[in-house]
């Protein structure tokens, strides 16, 4: 089913989308990848404030390639997401609802998943150059020196994304 | 002997780097058209059609096909009647990696230490792979490799008992294993044979290989065509999201090897599977 949703993606809303869904997304989400989850996990385990909010938020698996002058972004497309299902439960525990990303998650990742009400989406990996086009705004917010791994801040409009595991657990890939 | 200036060398590397990131090698944009037309899957139809629109973008607007611009592999095979002038050849082609991924706007996804991580900022080193070979040319192959499909890689070390159909049944696993997570549709390179390192290294050259062209060696190229069919039939599909297009091609690459192994590498890598030889 096709569906347009707005950020901040509130649990009530992440409840109402079913895997398989063909979500267009629009408002602010945020990029992370390897690096900066790790860290955003060091600064909870210091007590530390995390430099993004969490509660109903996406985080969108990205390293971007640097813009040319005059794109608001480079090349866009996901990363794999299994990659950082060491650190997402804590961070859906803070009340991120949704990731983006692309491949298969850990048992661990589903069961916070169903627990915390949030969603996992898939975007089209390898088509980065045609993602970017639907983020019109990007910004660096924390991590600066990580380079393609920093914390961008960043404006979609109806980015396309397809809901793979939703907060009933249920599982497109399977 | 032909004096051949590393200028040359480093210009042509920083150019075949730009070049590859931003246009796909025309076998594998056909074989996505045909796949366009092959699949069964709605919503693997309208990805393939994505991953179209993706590369048509890429290289009108000069936006990287992916953002993971890759770890830039170099082969050389260098004519032995070559006198290389200038700098040391793996400091050129280095310095043409740096220029290509800087003005290239290219991702600089390289870390300087494995274990403690500090990106290099500029894409360096390159992996390289250099031969001597006949002549006084030199050919030089950029491949970058993206390390979401990388990760998925494997090299088993069969016996000999297990023969073919072990060798196919490595090859099935590795790709059901990498699933969705490798962005298929996928390009599968194998090596069989040599040594350890060296299976893994036919592997590469496979994937580097055109996809229109077959393995000479008779049993080989069916084997090429009998794993492309039965990989095409796990439902992998598009993205991972179920289909019957899960690969664009298999490419075997062999090697003679040692009485008691049968080394087999699967170097996976998905549709966007990057290579520009240049012959300088």
């Amino acid at each position: 089913m096709e569906k347009r949703i707005h950020t901040p993606l509130t649990k009530e809303i992440a409840r109402t989308l079913c895997a398989g869904d063909y979500v267009y997304l629009t408002g602010t989400i945020y990029s992370a990848r390897d690096a900066a989850h790790k860290r955003l996990t060091e600064s909870l385990a210091a007590g530390e404030a995390l430099p993004l909010p969490l509660e109903n938020e996406i985080i969108y698996y990205l390293g971007p390639t640097p813009p040319r002058p005059g794109q608001a972004i480079g090349s866009a497309g996901p990363t794999t997401a299994s990659r950082m299902d060491k650190y997402a439960p804590a961070l859906l525990e803070l009340g991120q609802t949704g990731m983006i990303g692309k491949g298969r998650r850990s048992e661990e990742v589903i069961a916070s998943m169903k627990k915390n009400s949030a969603v996992y989406f898939a975007a089209v990996g390898g088509a980065g150059a045609l993602l970017s086009k639907c983020i019109k705004k990007a910004e660096v917010i924390a991590y600066e020196d990580l380079g393609a791994e920093a914390i961008y801040k960043l404006s979609v409009e109806d980015f396309p994304i397809i809901v793979v595991i939703d907060c009933n657990g249920n599982n497109l890939y399977h | 002997m032909r004096i051949v200036h590393t200028d040359i060398v480093r210009d042509a590397i920083k150019e075949m780097c730009i070049e590859a990131n931003l246009v796909l090698s025309g076998d594998v944009e056909r074989r996505i058209c045909e796949a366009r037309k092959q699949e069964t899957s709605e919503l693997g139809r309208k990805i393939l059609s994505q991953l179209k629109e993706n590369m048509e973008i890429a290289e009108a607007e000069c936006i990287p096909i992916c953002q993971d611009t890759g770890m830039a592999v170099v082969f050389m095979e260098i004519g032995q009647e070559v006198h290389l002038e200038g700098d040391y050849v793996e400091d050129a082609i280095n310095e043409g990696v740096r220029q290509g991924y800087q003005e290239g706007y290219l991702r600089k996804s390289v870390v300087g230490d494995p274990l403690l991580r500090v990106n290099t900022k500029d894409n360096t080193p390159a992996v390289i792979h250099m031969r001597l070979v006949p002549g006084e040319q030199i050919k030089i192959t950029v491949a970058p490799k993206g390390f979401g499909s990388e990760n998925m890689s494997r090299v088993i070390m069969l016996k000999p008992a297990d023969g073919e159909e072990g060798v196919k049944e490595a090859v099935i696993e590795t790709v059901k294993l990498a699933g969705p997570n490798a962005c298929p549709p996928l390009v599968v390179g194998v090596g069989i044979g040599g040594t350890f390192e060296q299976c893994a290294l036919l592997a590469k050259r496979a994937l580097a290989r055109s996809l229109d062209v077959r393995s000479e060696l008779p049993h080989i190229r069916a084997m090429e065509e009998e794993l492309f069919t039965k990989i095409n039939q796990l439902n992998i599909g598009p993205g991972g999201l179920g289909g019957t297009v899960t690969a664009l091609g298999v490419n075997i690459e062999t090697y003679p090897t040692h009485i008691a192994g049968l080394p087999v590498a699967v170097n996976i890598c998905c549709h966007v599977n990057r290579h520009v030889t240049r012959v300088i």
